[in-house]
């Protein structure tokens, strides 16, 4: 009986074995799924994005300097739209790197790890709150504030869209910088620290310069959020695209144009609401390019740290 | 002490000196944007502003729809991404071979999570609203959001399986279990900790989360609640409301932003502290549900 049992064609063990196979199909095919995501976000931004070159070419898409496709006489430039972009961006980036770089810094090497397993969490609920949250900051209070500063500002401008964006990404940049930084061995330090050198010589160094990969990735995520942001710009960097670099006037970005013409009511299929989709389609471009990128500085982050 | 090590120390305190300043700066915007949000919105929170439906007058407008909205949209966004999540977690870390394609479904993965969350919404609006005609609907937004943080709840469930130690699968194995009753009966109880923090995570981000449901052309102005899920007669449940359309708290603030006049700014402080409260006990949740974990579990 027991013999019977243990043999490998028995019915129940094949029952057994089979449902195993079962599961781990079901199980595979839930992990594939998530392929079948970024398929069909590139399939369905591509193949709206077709028409439109049909009827716009690409040189014009690239080079025209004016963005109006809510007008009759219809321009579409995208430099307007990716001027907002890259100036919101830079403004945040510039603002969230040295400030995450400096406080990454002072968590791995300064601070006790009591008081690190607090701080932590509490940089983190920057990233947790939600942008609809900050751009009603940005627009309500943060203005105003700068209205002090600089009288002329405009109601809608990148600058405090920017630097709002920049304090939501600090915790980004600070958090994946820490545990590169962490992730240096400790007789690094300790040698460094027995040439005489103080803590910050070894922060800047020998801590940073071999966790300099792991540090660019969180660099490049953060590049990556800003650019994608959408409600910060859409509510306080204002809605109409302009080829300014003047920071304190306002500049539609690509995201925020998206959600004009969603709230819009252009009729489905119209080369305006087709632009939406070849916004999107560009947006993706970039982020993918810096999500590469980022990706090839961790592995080698990887190498070095194992 | 020479000079040279005076200058040095100097250095060393001035930059923990920069490095405290610049925490507490952002600490500080933090504890601003809440004040501020306090301030103007709390005198404005009141039963009645839980229990009307938006209007054009805003001393009468509540935030009935958008709240119920939200509620409803995250049930779905759970009911998508939970066992979805859960399922591809388990299989790459405890099934995978190693081989190009698992490779690549981890690559995607990290991919998934970088991009902006808007082209999900313009994918959900080309394949979920018009390709399968799903609707503007509850149940469109809740794969929309679900597929959005699908990688926060595949990465979270493999962290958690990976904190388990082998010798708990090779006890399992040595008495005889199968790979999946090893996942089913140990491996999945111990790390739902870990899974449920995850859960949390996944769905604080959701809840936040503007740009996909705008695109996907949620309405910013809802009179009326979806149908209820419970019904007097048999089957006694009902899912209509998954078809029903919907707003959400972060679109209904949006649209008061968005208004010209004083008082509708106020209207949309009080949704944000509405807002504010949940993503904070949210994420609040989820550290001590984590610290709490990593204390208990000695292996």
């Amino acid at each position: 009986m027991l013999k019977d049992l243990t043999s490998a064609r028995h019915p129940a063990r094949r029952m057994r074995r089979l449902k195993e196979k079962l599961i781990e199909g079901a199980l595979f095919l839930c992990a594939a799924s998530s392929v079948f995501v970024t398929l069909a976000i590139v399939v369905i931004l591509v193949s709206e994005s077709i028409p439109f070159f049909k009827e716009v070419s690409l040189k014009q898409f690239l080079t025209d300097t004016q963005w109006t496709p809510l007008f009759t006489d219809a321009h579409f430039g995208i430099l307007p739209l990716l001027s907002g972009t890259l100036m919101t961006t830079l403004i945040a980036v510039l603002f969230s790197i040295p400030v995450g770089t400096i406080i990454a810094s002072l968590m791995s090497e300064y601070l006790r790890p009591g008081l690190r397993d607090w701080t932590k969490p509490a940089l983190e609920l920057l990233a947790a709150i939600p942008t609809v949250v900050y751009g009603y900051f940005a627009l309500l209070f943060v203005t105003p504030f700068l209205q002090k500063i600089f009288p002329n500002i405009s109601g809608f401008n990148v600058l405090s869209a920017g630097l709002v964006m920049g304090i939501m990404i600090v915790p980004y940049v600070s958090s994946l910088a820490e545990d590169a930084m962490r992730a240096v061995p400790q007789h690094l330090r300790e040698g460094s620290y027995a040439l005489g050198a103080s803590k910050m010589q070894t922060a800047f160094r020998v801590v940073i310069p071999s966790a300099l990969s792991g540090i660019t990735s969180a660099y490049i995520l953060g590049i990556s959020r800003a650019l994608g942001e959408t409600m910060i710009v859409a509510i306080a960097a204002g809605l109409q695209p302009s080829l300014t670099m003047n920071p304190l006037q306002p500049s539609e970005t690509m995201t925020a144009f998206i959600v004009q013409v969603s709230l819009g009511d252009l009729p489905q299929g119209s080369i305006g609401f087709r632009s939406i989709y070849v916004v999107g389609l560009s947006l993706l471009i970039m982020t993918f390019f810096f999500n590469i990128l980022g990706f090839w500085f961790r592995k080698r982050y990887r190498e070095v740290g194992g | 002490m020479t000079t040279q090590t005076r200058v040095r120390k100097m250095t060393d305190f001035a930059f923990y000196l920069l490095g405290f300043l610049l925490l507490a700066f952002v600490l500080l915007t933090l504890l601003i944007l809440i004040l501020d949000f306090a301030k103007t919105g709390i005198p404005r929170l009141s039963w009645d502003f839980l229990t009307h439906f938006p209007s054009r007058f805003p001393d009468r407008a509540g935030i009935l729809s958008a709240w119920v909205g939200s509620l409803c949209v995250m049930m779905a966004t759970a009911a998508c991404a939970i066992p979805l999540g859960v399922a591809a977690g388990i299989y790459l870390e405890e099934y995978a071979p190693k081989n190009w394609l698992t490779t690549l479904f981890e690559l995607n993965i990290i991919n998934l999570a970088g991009i902006p969350s808007i082209t999900f919404g313009l994918m959900a609006l080309g394949l979920f609203v018009y390709k399968l005609d799903l609707g503007r609907s509850i149940l469109t937004a809740g794969l929309t959001l679900g597929l959005l943080v699908l990688p926060i709840m595949i990465v979270t469930t493999r962290e958690a399986l990976r904190t388990i130690p082998v010798s708990i699968r090779e006890a399992a194995y040595a008495l005889g279990c199968s790979k999946w009753q090893l996942v089913w009966d140990h491996l999945l109880p111990y790390s739902m900790g870990g899974i449920l923090t995850g859960v949390i995570i996944s769905l604080s981000r959701a809840i936040g989360e503007t740009a996909p449901l705008i695109t996907i052309g949620a309405l910013t102005f809802i009179a009326f609640l979806p149908t209820s899920p419970v019904q007097g007669q048999w089957p006694y449940v009902n899912f209509q409301w998954l078809h029903d359309s919907f707003t959400v708290l972060p679109i209904q603030m949006f649209n008061w932003i968005s208004r010209p006049q004083e008082e509708f700014h106020v209207n949309a402080a009080a949704t944000g502290v509405v807002l504010l409260a949940m993503t904070l006990v949210m994420n609040l949740g989820a550290i001590l549900l984590r610290q709490r974990f990593r204390k208990k579990i000695k292996w």
